[in-house]
C-alpha cells in the first residue's frame, strides 16, 4: 500500500491495481483514482512549476477548478497539454508530464524568476517592451531580441504538432429537462422530473455521480450519503426517459436553452473500444435546465498560499473520503467560516492529526468550538496565517493574532510544524452557467457570494447553486426544481432525515490577510494581492480593465477560484462595496474544450464526400484522386514509374495530338425553367440570353451586386421555356443560392423557376483533333458533322442504347464537345466513348492536364474569379451588354473598379527555364534581402507541353501594356527568384483555329 | 437559435444561411442613381434590438423568410414569407380545407 493511502475508506478498488508513470517514473494507483489521488496517495507533492514565477506548485484542488497541478497527457505521437491532474483517470499504460519546467520539475533554472519578483509585476510586458525605442533596454526591437527567452520560460503546457488520430462525434440531442450536476440536489432534480414523466439527461463532469455525497461522509435516510447515491442512480439508470451523461461537462448556455456539452468518451481508457470517440460535442436543446452545479470553495490569499501542501480544505476531505488518500499527517486548517470544520474531522477520522484549526473569527460558535475538540485540535481564534514554510513540500507555517474588523495583525509570529494547511475562504455558487445565459450576477452580503442572476432563460437552481449549501436544502431545492422544470405544481414533501454536522453558511468578510510575502489570488497565472493593489494604484478601476492589466482570472481556470478574492481586493484598494465593483460577466466554455469535438464529423471518416457516377471506373483504372471541396475527382491517370509532371504532360500532348476524355460530372447544372427564364438569365449574366437560339449554347459571366465578377460558365437552350446552366464546381451552391435569393425576394413576378440538376447528369468532355469521328464512331440518332453540330450547338442522340445530349463547346481549346447522360448510365457512357476513342489514340485526362490545358488557352476559373477582380480585369469586358441592366451592371463602373492601376489577367513566362510558383509575386527589380514593390501576382502555373516553357497566368498591374516586357518573380518563402516575361493570356491558338476547326 | 420555417416548422440555426439586411430597398434596375445603389450594397442597419432580417431555409425548404431577430437576445418574434403566404403550398394547404 502506498504510504499515504488508508487502509479503508473511499471509492477507491484496492484491489485494482493500475499502472502508469509521470514524468518518466513509475507509478500505481488503484481502480477509480485520478491522477492527482494517485500521485497524493504515491507520496508526491509536487506537481508543477508556476507560470511566471515558476514556483513549485501541488494540488489545490481535487476538482475541475485546479489551477496548478496541469499536466501533458502523450498517446502516442499526441500531446495533450494543460489538463487538470483532478480531471485525469488514471488507466494501465498512461503516460503524463508536468509543465512549465526546465530541465526537470524538482530543479528548475526559471526558479530565479521568484528573486526579480518586483521586476514581472502587473504590466511588466507593457511598460517594457511597448512603444518606441528609448533605450537600449526598452521598446519594440527589445522585445523581439527577448521574446523568445520570455516565450520559453513563460507559459504553460506546449502543444505538439502531430495530427491527432482520434475520432470525435456531435451528437443533437432533446429533452424536457436538463440537469447539470448530479450532486444531492440534482439526483433528486433529475429523479422528481423522470417520476413526473419527463425525458431528462442527467450530466456531470465527474466520473461518478453523487457529487459531494460520494464524500460528505453524511447520511440520508439512515443509509450513507455515498449508498443514497448509488440507490437513486440505479433507479434512474432503469427508467427509459433518463440519459445519464457521466464525464460530461456542459460547458456552453445559448439562447433558446440551448446547451453545448463535452463528454469525455474514452480518455479514461487505454485503449477505446472500435469506432469510439475520444471526445463527443453534445448540443442539448432543454425544455428547462436544472442548475444543480454546486460551489467552489475559495482559498484565502496570504503570504506562501501557494506553497505545495496548501489546499483547499474540501479538497483534502475528499482526498481523504472519496480516494482513501490523505494528504497529510500533520494537517493545520485555516478558515474564515464553519465548512472547513467538517473537514479537519473527516481527516482526523482518516487518520491525520489535526495540529490546530486557524480561524479568523473572534469567536467561532459553541458547536465549531466542540468539533474542533472532537478532532483534537487546538483552536486558535482571531488568528491567521501569516506565512509557510518549505520547498517543495509544506514543513511549518507562521500564525499570528489577527483582528478581522481592522485587518490587523499582532503579537508575535508563532511557528506550527505541519505538513498540510487547509484553508477555506467561503463557497463560490458555481453560476458561470446561468450567467452565459443572461443577466448580471447579485451580490450576497451575508453569504459573502455571488448568487445566481435573475433568470432569463428556461432554468431552475437547485442547492449550493442556490447558495443553500445543506445537503437537506440542496435535496429539497432538487425536489422543487425538478417539480418546476416539468411544471408540475410543487407540492410539500417529507423531509428526508439527514445526518450532518452543524455548519452556519456564513463566512466572516475576510479575503486577505496581509503580511511581508508573496500572497497569491490567481494562482494559474501568478497574480498576487500586490499586483491587484499596483493595477489600482495605477489607474485600472473597472474590473474589467483590472482583469485585462493583471490577467487575473484569464488562464485555463477562467479565475474559479481567483475572480471572488480578486474582486475584494480591489473592492477594498477602491474603498467600495464589491457589488458596486461588479462582477464580469461569465462566457463559454465553462472549462476547456477540445478543438477537436467541435470539428466533430467535419474531419476524418465521417466528413461527407461527393463522388461522381464514374467514380468507380476513374479508381479501377489508375486514376490518383484529388480532393476538391467535397468532391474528389481524378488528378492524373498515372502509368507506372510516372510522375504527376510526367503524367499530365503526357495527358495534355496527347489531348492536342489526339484526343483526351474527362469527367467534368462535377460542374454546377441548374436547370432554369418557365415563361421567364429568359428574362431571368438576361437579368443574370451580363451578356444576353433572350436571342440565344434553342439547341445553342453560350457563354456567360456573372457579377455580383457590388459588380465583382461572380461566376462563369455555358448555358445552354433546350426549349424555349427550358435552360442548363452550367457553374464553376466550386461555385454551384453559390450561384444557386444567388439566383434563388433574385427570384424569391427581388423578382417575385419573374415566372421562372431553378432546380439544382448537378447529381442528375453525369458529364464527360471529348476534346482533340479526333474527337469528332471518335463521336461518329459512337454516336447514333444524329450527325456530328459541323453542320449538325457547329461550334455552341446541341443535338441529342444515344451512346450505346442510351440518350446523350452532346454540345459542342471547348475548355481545351480543342475541337471539343461535351456529352451528358443520366447520372445512372454515366459509366456506360464513358466506357462506351472510351472504347470508341481506343483507334484514335484517346487518352483519359485528369485536373492536372485540364488545368494546364487551360492555363495556355488563358481561360479563368475560380484562381482569378477570385472575389476582388472585375470583367475589365479579366478582359470579359466584351460581355458586358450595354443593351440592359443586369446584377452588377449599376455598380461595375465605380471609380476604383475602372482605375488604371488595377490588377489585370497577364500570360507569364519563365525566362530561366525554371517551374513557377502560384502565388509568387511579379516584382520590376528582385531585392532577395529585402523583398518590396510587388506589382502582381500568379493564379496558376504549369509546365506547357505546347509551348515547351514554364507558363503562369497572372494578375498584374497594368495588365496588357506591359505585354511583350520583362519582369521577375519574386517567392522568398520558396526561395524562387527569376526573369519573366510578361505576355498575353492567350498563350496557345489565340485565334481559336482548332477549337472552331 | 431556433427559426421556425412556416413550412417546416421550428428548426435550428445551422439550417439558415443568411442573406443580408431586410430594411434594403433595390434601386430601379436600369437607375443610374449611385447614391441609392451604394446605400442598397453597402449600408446596414445595426440596431441593438429586433432587426429585419432575410434567412433562407437551405438545409431544407430553400424559401426566403423575413424574420424578425433581437440582436441582443437572439428572440424572434416574428417569421413570415419574403413573397407573402400566396406559395404554392399555402394555396394547397387552403384548397385541402373542406
Amino acid at each position: 500500500m502506498s504510504p499515504r493511502r488508508t487502509d479503508t475508506g473511499g471509492h477507491v478498488d484496492r484491489l485494482k491495481t493500475i499502472r502508469f508513470t509521470f514524468d518518466g517514473v513509475a507509478y500505481t494507483g488503484h481502480g477509480g483514482d485520478t491522477l492527482a489521488s494517485a500521485l497524493l496517495a504515491n507520496g508526491v507533492t509536487l506537481f508543477g512549476r508556476s507560470f511566471k514565477y515558476h514556483r513549485p506548485r501541488g494540488l489545490l484542488s481535487a476538482g475541475v477548478e485546479e489551477p496548478n497541478a496541469l499536466v501533458t497527457v502523450l498517446k502516442g505521437e499526441v500531446r495533450e497539454p494543460n489538463i487538470p491532474a483532478t480531471m485525469v483517470e488514471i488507466h494501465d499504460g498512461l503516460i503524463a508530464v508536468s509543465q512549465n519546467r526546465f530541465p526537470s520539475l524538482t530543479w528548475d533554472i526559471h526558479a530565479v524568476n521568484q528573486l526579480g519578483g518586483k521586476l514581472l509585476s502587473a504590466g511588466f510586458y507593457y511598460k517594457t517592451f511597448m512603444g518606441p525605442v528609448v533605450g537600449p533596454l526598452k521598446g519594440t526591437r527589445f522585445w523581439m531580441f527577448c521574446e523568445h527567452f520570455i516565450r520559453r520560460a513563460a507559459g504553460l503546457g506546449s502543444a505538439g504538432s502531430a495530427k491527432d488520430p482520434a475520432r470525435y462525434e456531435r451528437m443533437n440531442a432533446f429533452c424536457d429537462v436538463l440537469v447539470v450536476g448530479s450532486g444531492p440536489a440534482g439526483l433528486m432534480a433529475a429523479k422528481t422530473a423522470a417520476d413526473q414523466g419527463a425525458r431528462v439527461i442527467l450530466a456531470d463532469l465527474e466520473p461518478r455521480f453523487g457529487g459531494s455525497a460520494n464524500w460528505s461522509g453524511e447520511t440520508i435516510d439512515d443509509a450513507s450519503a455515498a449508498d443514497w447515491v448509488r440507490r437513486t442512480v440505479a433507479q434512474l439508470e432503469a427508467r427509459d426517459n433518463v440519459r445519464l451523461l457521466p464525464r460530461t461537462t456542459v460547458w456552453g448556455y445559448y439562447d433558446n436553452n440551448t446547451l453545448a456539452a463535452l463528454e469525455r468518451v474514452s480518455d479514461h481508457k487505454a485503449q477505446p473500444a472500435k469506432g469510439e470517440p475520444r471526445h463527443r460535442y453534445w448540443a442539448i436543446r432543454a425544455g428547462s435546465v436544472v442548475l444543480a452545479t454546486g460551489a467552489f470553495e475559495r482559498p484565502l490569499v496570504f503570504p506562501g498560499n501557494d506553497r505545495p501542501g496548501v489546499m483547499l480544505a474540501h479538497a483534502a476531505e475528499r482526498y481523504a473520503n472519496e480516494f482513501g488518500v490523505l494528504p497529510g499527517q500533520r494537517v493545520v486548517v485555516f478558515t474564515n467560516n464553519d465548512s472547513a470544520y467538517r473537514s479537519a474531522l473527516a481527516l482526523k477520522q482518516a487518520g491525520a492529526a489535526i495540529v490546530a484549526i486557524v480561524d479568523v473569527r473572534p469567536q467561532p460558535s459553541a458547536e465549531m468550538s466542540a468539533l474542533a475538540g472532537e478532532a483534537e485540535a487546538e483552536l486558535l481564534s482571531g488568528h491567521a496565517v501569516v506565512a509557510t514554510e518549505g520547498g517543495k513540500a509544506l514543513s511549518g507555517l507562521k500564525v499570528q493574532r489577527f483582528d478581522m474588523v481592522a485587518g490587523a495583525l499582532s503579537g508575535d509570529a508563532r511557528s506550527v510544524h505541519a505538513d498540510c494547511l487547509l484553508m477555506s475562504g467561503g463557497w463560490s455558487p458555481t453560476i458561470h452557467l446561468a450567467s452565459q445565459a443572461g443577466a448580471k450576477a447579485e451580490w450576497n452580503e451575508a453569504l459573502q457570494a455571488f448568487l445566481p442572476p435573475k433568470r432569463t432563460q428556461k432554468w431552475v437552481g437547485a442547492g449550493a447553486f442556490n447558495g443553500h449549501f445543506m445537503t437537506l436544502e440542496a435535496i429539497l431545492d432538487g425536489r422543487n426544481a425538478g417539480l418546476t422544470a416539468v411544471g408540475a405544481t410543487v407540492a410539500p414533501m417529507a423531509y428526508p432525515h439527514i445526518e450532518s454536522l452543524p455548519c452556519d453558511p456564513r463566512p466572516a468578510p475576510v479575503f486577505e490577510i496581509k503580511a511581508k510575502g508573496k500572497s497569491f489570488v490567481d494562482f494559474q497565472h501568478d497574480v498576487t494581492a500586490e499586483d491587484v493593489r499596483l493595477a489600482h494604484r495605477e489607474g485600472f478601476v473597472s474590473v474589467e480593465h483590472l482583469k485585462r492589466y493583471t490577467t487575473l482570472g484569464m488562464a485555463t481556470d477562467q479565475g474559479k477560484s481567483s475572480n471572488v478574492p480578486g474582486l475584494a481586493i480591489m473592492a477594498e484598494a477602491l474603498g467600495k462595496p464589491i457589488p458596486e465593483v461588479g462582477t464580469t460577466r461569465f462566457r463559454p466554455p465553462f472549462a476547456p474544450v477540445s478543438i477537436g469535438s467541435l470539428a466533430a464529423e467535419r474531419f476524418g471518416d465521417l466528413k461527407p464526400e461527393r463522388l461522381t457516377p464514374m467514380h468507380d471506373w476513374h479508381v479501377d483504372n489508375g486514376a490518383t484522386m484529388y480532393s476538391a471541396g467535397l468532391w474528389y475527382r481524378p488528378m492524373i491517370y498515372g502509368l507506372s514509374g510516372e510522375t504527376v509532371e510526367q503524367a499530365y504532360v503526357r495527358e495534355a500532348k496527347a489531348t492536342r495530338e489526339n484526343a483526351g476524355i474527362v469527367d467534368v460530372s462535377t460542374l454546377g447544372k441548374i436547370a432554369v425553367q418557365g415563361p421567364d427564364a429568359a428574362a431571368f438569365l438576361d437579368r443574370v449574366y451580363t451578356n444576353m440570353f433572350s436571342t440565344l437560339a434553342v439547341g445553342k449554347a453560350r457563354y456567360g459571366l456573372m457579377l455580383r451586386e457590388d459588380g465583382f465578377a461572380f461566376d462563369d460558365g455555358t448555358t445552354w437552350r433546350l426549349g424555349d421555356q427550358d435552360f442548363l446552366m452550367t457553374t464553376t464546381t466550386a461555385n454551384a451552391g453559390k450561384v444557386m443560392q444567388h439566383l434563388e435569393y433574385f427570384l424569391d425576394v427581388i423578382w417575385p413576378e419573374l415566372k421562372a423557376h431553378v432546380t439544382s440538376v448537378t447529381d442528375e447528369w453525369a458529364g464527360a468532355a471529348i476534346g482533340g483533333p479526333k474527337a469528332r469521328q471518335i463521336l461518329a464512331a459512337c454516336v447514333t440518332g444524329t450527325d456530328v458533322d459541323n453542320a449538325t453540330l457547329p461550334f455552341m450547338g446541341i443535338v441529342h442522340g444515344e451512346i450505346s442504347g442510351v440518350p446523350v445530349m452532346i454540345c459542342r463547346l471547348s475548355f481545351s481549346g480543342e475541337m471539343a464537345f461535351e456529352v451528358y447522360s443520366g447520372a445512372g448510365h454515366g459509366t456506360h457512357v464513358w466506357e462506351a466513348l472510351v472504347e470508341a476513342g481506343r483507334p484514335f489514340g484517346l487518352v483519359t485526362y485528369g485536373l492536372e492536364a485540364l488545368g494546364t490545358m487551360r492555363i495556355e488557352k488563358g481561360h479563368v476559373t475560380g484562381a482569378e474569379i477570385d472575389g476582388r477582380t472585375t470583367a475589365r480585369d479579366l478582359h470579359l469586358d466584351w460581355m458586358l451588354s450595354k443593351k440592359k441592366p443586369f446584377i452588377g451592371s449599376a455598380m461595375m463602373d465605380r471609380e476604383g473598379l475602372v482605375a488604371s492601376e488595377r490588377l489585370e489577367l497577364v500570360g507569364l513566362i519563365a525566362l530561366d527555364n525554371r517551374p513557377l510558383n502560384g502565388g509568387a509575386h511579379i516584382v520590376e527589380e528582385v531585392d532577395e534581402a529585402n523583398p518590396h514593390g510587388s506589382i502582381g501576382h500568379i493564379t496558376a502555373c504549369c509546365y506547357s507541353p505546347a509551348l515547351g516553357k514554364h507558363i503562369a497566368l497572372a494578375l498584374v498591374k497594368g495588365g496588357k501594356a506591359r505585354h511583350g516586357t520583362r519582369a521577375h518573380v519574386s517567392d522568398p518563402l520558396r526561395n524562387r527568384f527569376g526573369p519573366v516575361e510578361i505576355v498575353s493570356n492567350h498563350f496557345y491558338d489565340p485565334e481559336g483555329t482548332r477549337m472552331h476547326g | 437559435m431556433l427559426i421556425t420555417c412556416p413550412y417546416c416548422g421550428p428548426r435550428d440555426v445551422i439550417e439558415f444561411t443568411y442573406q443580408g439586411d431586410g430594411n434594403r430597398e433595390r434601386p430601379d434596375p436600369a437607375s443610374q442613381n449611385f447614391e441609392a445603389w451604394n446605400a442598397y450594397v453597402y449600408d446596414r442597419l445595426n440596431p441593438a434590438g429586433d432587426h429585419n432580417e432575410i434567412w433562407q431555409h437551405s438545409g431544407g425548404c430553400r424559401v426566403h423568410l423575413r424574420v424578425v431577430r433581437n440582436t441582443l437576445t437572439h428572440e424572434i418574434s416574428n417569421v413570415a414569407f419574403v413573397r407573402g403566404d400566396h406559395s404554392s403550398a399555402a394555396r394547397r394547404k387552403a384548397e385541402d380545407k373542406p
